[in-house]
């Protein structure tokens, strides 16, 4: 993917690291409003679930599911950019 | 023993079934009747030999397929495991792995990584095997005839014509309802989920095929299998078969119907859910869907307090704590998941019941996240 390194920067991180699903995508859900259309905002979340979960969410909720990387101790963050 | 049980709707047939009433009669005979050794050579014995080789000819009969090619199992997942590491086999010795699809059951994906390190061959959104990545080569390619999650009927002999492989087919989640597909070399059944009692697997190895004992040999009446035959069960098993062969046409016209309600209302009436699932080319009893902001465990708790009993692939209904291995691999939503599979009887008035008290049992739980 060809998106710019600042564009995947997200503007708001949520720690899910403890939570079991749902509980991450329901955060997700919470603080979407929390960021501005065309920003980004990450999910870190240590449930297996997230990984099919957060794309899934997108999906069904018309946002964009930029894609997964890990954070700094190795959780696995999924990012998310805002559509409406 | 007494108990108590609230009168309930159980819509989990996939789970497993009551007996045929058709099947009942033949149990209570057989259980005086077929009692003794089928092994041995007095009168009781040949009683419970008659018994046994009449409960082979009726299930191939039912089946279409020839009775030299039925054994009975103790459990649908013997027959699995013996279906699948008996084809394997060869292809083993030679290196070759087990393929299977990403969405067999369980007992196929346990006997495949038993037998050593396995090819899971991905799935569409419906989960539907991608044909075009099954390998051309491999010890044994599982597929299965139907999935027994979500109800997506499998190209089994697509299957088989795009692979060289010697092909295993779990018809678990479809025995009996539909008739078997084609291009199989070795496929499993089990009874309970047909209608019949528990404890009885049937294992289908094709004339021919190269399919050889994946475990100790024992000197019963079918060198396939091992262990004392449970005659009573075994002729209940097949009785009720026949009953639901005769009956099915007219039984899966009305499931697909009521199905048919459940997807359209809880697509309607319910906002943020995901219906999965062939919509057409599915189990004629089978529905699954799954809801954003959803605990499996509380959605399938609630429905029961309201007097319906439900399953769900959610991760906190399993024991493993991973999501349902099927809808992961579809990539459709595993949090909030239910699955329905109605009961031979069900009617319009159950289905209706369940789907008026849906939405407010989501919304309930919804807003206690504070969604």
């Amino acid at each position: 993917m060809s998106t710019p390194e600042h564009a995947l920067e997200p503007a708001l991180e949520l720690d899910c690291r403890t939570m079991l699903c749902p509980m991450p995508v329901i955060e997700l859900a919470k603080h979407l409003a929390d960021v501005e259309v065309g920003q980004t905002i990450a999910v870190v979340a240590t449930d297996a679930a997230a990984r099919v979960d957060v794309p899934a969410w997108c999906r069904m909720r018309g946002q964009e599911f930029v894609g997964a990387d890990t954070a700094t101790d190795g959780a696995a963050r999924y990012l998310v950019r805002r559509l409406s | 023993m007494d108990y108590v049980r609230q009168v309930s709707t159980d819509l989990d047939s996939a789970s497993s079934m009551p007996l045929h009433p058709a099947a009942r009669e033949s149990y209570l005979a057989a259980l005086e009747r077929g009692y003794a050794d089928p092994r041995r050579l007095h009168g009781s014995a040949r009683d419970a030999r008659l018994l046994l080789d009449n409960a082979r000819e009726a299930t191939a009969q039912a089946l279409g397929v020839r009775p030299d090619e039925v054994s009975f199992t103790a459990t649908g997942t013997e027959a699995v495991h013996r279906g699948l590491l008996g084809l394997a086999h060869r292809g083993l010795r030679d290196g070759l792995p087990i393929a299977h699809t990403a969405v067999e059951h369980s007992a196929v994906l346990h006997a495949a990584r038993w037998a050593g390190t396995p090819l899971s061959v991905p799935v569409d959104t419906h989960g539907r095997v991608i044909l075009s990545d099954l390998p051309s080569t491999a010890g044994v390619v599982a597929v299965q005839s139907a999935n027994h999650e979500v109800g997506t009927i499998q190209p089994v002999e697509a299957a088989s014509e795009q692979t060289g492989a010697p092909l295993f087919t779990d018809a678990c989640a479809s025995m009996g309802r539909l008739p078997l597909p084609d291009g199989w070399s070795a496929a499993a059944g089990s009874a309970h989920k047909w209608g019949g009692p528990a404890g009885v697997g049937i294992l289908l190895v094709r004339k021919g095929s190269r399919w050889r004992n994946p475990f100790p040999d024992d000197d019963r009446v079918d060198v396939r299998t091992a262990g004392f035959e449970n005659v009573p069960a075994i002729l209940a098993a097949a009785a009720s078969l026949q009953a639901v062969v005769a009956e099915r046409d007219e039984v899966n016209v009305r499931h697909r119907e009521l199905i048919d309600v459940i997807r359209a209302r809880v697509a309607a009436e319910v906002t943020d859910v995901e219906v999965v699932g062939d919509p057409v080319d599915r189990l004629p009893h089978l529905v699954t869907f799954s809801c954003l902001y959803l605990d499996g465990e509380a959605l399938v708790h609630e429905l029961d307090r309201r007097g319906f009993g439900v399953a769900s692939g959610s991760s906190c209904t399993s024991s493993t704590l991973t999501p349902s291995h099927v809808l992961e691999a579809m990539g459709v939503l595993t949090h909030g998941n239910v699955r329905l599979s109605l009961q031979r009887d069900a009617s319009r008035q159950q289905v209706d019941a369940f789907c008026d008290a849906l939405p407010d049992v989501i919304a309930g739980l919804r807003s206690r996240v504070g969604l």
